[in-house]
């Protein structure tokens, strides 16, 4: 589905990312995991064309789609839920879904629109009952429901989240994971970014540790939750210690 | 929603209506020459109103549009082509019709373009000209298209006094009469005075309804989401530059239709109506309105453009529209209609108060 190599972004003469190479799998939920300034949302972006790569490839469904406008990239399927969810605060809720729709009424797929939204609202109940609230006034966990339903209406093979969790109370975060699980089974592929790594990891089928630009690790979600160095710099310290930490 | 839209255009007609009446009852039936000239104006400011209010760019050049269109229009209906009758363009032009034969002030006959297609042209030019303008600056973010359409805006100006076949200082008059509809002409003169009102004003009217069925369409849809975040807007797959560039083209022919009627209208166009203090002045229209505003852009600039033609500021007209941006920039952003002054001042009173002394 993604496939990346040796993919170099700079900031002005700082590299944000150093030769990284990850691929994501049709139907698999990857998690990309590290600390802050890590280069997780830059990758991202890049991906979702909305940063141009230094140097390397980006490959998209076997087309090369580095450097190209963010539009495109959307329109091709790969859809990003930014950092931050950027809702369109002044905007009703369904005009923000209708928003995400635009590349399928490109496409000539209006008729696909209806039943995308009745999916949307199947996915998060709440986003119907606030249909023409201006999405501003949300809460921080209906706004990042918002934002995730607004990247599914364009109806993408790809959806890149980006700290979907951030600021939001533990039980809203389990059933935005609950959601990101019912996308990936209706078809779509998921390409994960969290600070809350525990939960990232628990998620996803492979995980990938990114420390300052570079790819330090990767493996099955799994063998990430199990390694020693994971656990010490990522999960809180080690095994015994979470263990006890959860009941004391 | 439609139902909300045409409600607002019946109230419109219905106040249109009541504004003749008004006026003739009052003995000022002159008036409606002025509301006749602020409906012209008020396309300009509509259009403007499309791309700063929905599109959130600022052109500081729209008075260059209205001058292209006016001008155009001007220079082919009036222009005589008889010295050039047997050169290819000339002949085919008048085989398609596109000419017309009309009597000059003294008695001779002028070869000139048809209003019609001199109409078309000028829009058609402007829009192009919109286009090369638009096409490499719309793709940067920010400030940049102001500062190229006021470089654009100057460069028109400039160039309108300095041609020598666009009149210069003078600029061009004899204007003919333009014949939209069989009988139904855009002229000046007392006899069509309120036939010409009702026709400048249903004109205004019809760029509503476009304007509003666009703004509550997709595209207007796409145009808010670019002015509430761009990159987000980019991320639903929406191409912001070209949605960008089709709003600043079609406020740049609102603009040269503005300024085709407009010359049609007073029989002339000169080189003040091009000058960047114009731009200003419909910039500050709009945000007098309110952005984003089309009705409130529609009101508050009608009743000013009429209160400015009617000599009402006097030798500070250019300096009301100035400080009235400047105000409105600082005490109502959101437009006068939007008005709350008491939370306005009450900030910019407390702003000015000495801190509380330390205790």
């Amino acid at each position: 589905m993604l496939r990346i190599r040796n993919l170099e972004v700079a900031y002005g003469r700082r590299l944000a990312l150093r030769r990284v190479s990850l691929h994501v799998d049709q139907g698999e939920i990857v998690s990309l995991i590290g600390a802050n300034g890590a280069g997780k949302t830059t990758l991202l972006r890049t991906v979702a064309g909305l940063v141009r790569p230094a140097g390397g490839q980006v490959l998209f469904r076997g087309r090369d789609t580095a450097g190209l406008a963010t539009e495109r990239v959307v329109a091709l399927g790969c859809s990003l839920v930014p950092e931050g969810r950027q809702v369109f605060a002044t905007m009703p809720v369904l005009e923000n879904l209708l928003l995400g729709a635009t590349v399928q009424y490109r496409r000539g797929r209006r008729a696909e629109v209806e039943a995308d939204l009745a999916r949307a609202y199947r996915l998060f109940p709440r986003l119907e009952q606030r249909a023409g609230q201006l999405a501003g006034t949300l809460s921080g966990g209906e706004q990042q429901m918002l934002a995730m339903a607004r990247a599914l209406m364009a109806r993408p093979a790809l959806v890149m989240l980006d700290e979907p969790s951030m600021g939001l109370a533990p039980l809203v975060v389990k059933d935005l994971f609950a959601a990101i699980r019912t996308v990936r089974a209706e078809g779509a592929t998921v390409l994960l970014v969290e600070q809350n790594a525990r939960a990232a990891l628990r998620l996803a089928d492979r995980g990938y540790v990114l420390e300052t630009g570079r790819v330090v690790l990767e493996g099955s979600a799994r063998a990430l939750l199990d390694n020693r160095d994971v656990q010490r710099a990522y999960l809180g310290g080690e095994p015994s210690a979470a263990r006890e930490g959860e009941r004391p | 929603m439609p139902r909300a839209r045409h409600l607002q255009l019946a109230l419109l007609a219905a106040a249109v209506v009541a504004v003749q009446l008004g006026a003739d009852a009052a003995g000022k039936p002159f008036w409606l020459t002025q509301l006749t000239m602020a409906a012209y104006g008020g396309l300009v400011v509509i259009g403007l109103c499309l791309f700063m209010g929905y599109a959130g760019q600022i052109s500081l050049g729209h008075a260059g549009f209205f001058a292209i269109g006016g001008y155009t229009a001007a220079a082919l209906t009036t222009a005589d082509l008889t010295p050039r009758r047997g050169a290819a363009l000339v002949e085919l032009a008048a085989r398609v019709h596109l000419l017309t034969l009309r009597p000059d002030l003294y008695g001779g006959e002028l070869l000139t373009v048809r209003p019609w297609p001199a109409a078309l042209a000028a829009v058609a030019l402007a829009a192009l000209v919109a286009a090369l303008l638009g096409v490499p600056v719309l793709r940067l973010k920010g400030h940049y298209l102001a500062m190229a359409t006021l470089g654009f805006g100057t460069v028109v100006s400039a160039v309108v006094v300095g041609t020598e076949g666009l009149g210069a200082a003078d600029g061009l008059s004899g204007v003919p009469p333009f014949e939209l509809l069989p009988g139904l002409a855009v002229a000046g003169g007392a006899e069509a005075r309120a036939q010409n009102y009702y026709l400048a004003w249903g004109l205004v009217g019809l760029g509503m309804l476009l304007l509003l069925n666009l703004v509550h369409s997709r595209e207007g849809r796409a145009l808010r989401a670019i002015h509430g975040a761009e990159d987000a807007a980019g991320a639903m797959g929406i191409d912001a530059p070209r949605a960008k560039l089709r709003a600043f083209v079609l406020s740049a022919a609102f603009a040269a239709v503005g300024g085709v009627l407009m010359t049609h209208y007073t029989g002339g166009i000169g080189p003040s109506e091009a000058s960047v203090m114009r731009s200003v002045r419909y910039v500050a229209l709009v945000a007098v309105g309110g952005m984003g505003s089309l009705w409130g852009t529609l009101l508050t600039g009608t009743v000013l453009q009429f209160l400015s033609l009617r000599g009402v500021f006097g030798s500070f007209d250019d300096a009301v529209f100035g400080a009235t941006l400047i105000l409105v920039m600082l005490f109502a952003p959101e437009g006068l209609l939007r008005l709350e002054l008491p939370a306005g001042l009450r900030a910019a009173l407390a702003r000015r108060r000495p801190p509380p002394a330390e205790g």
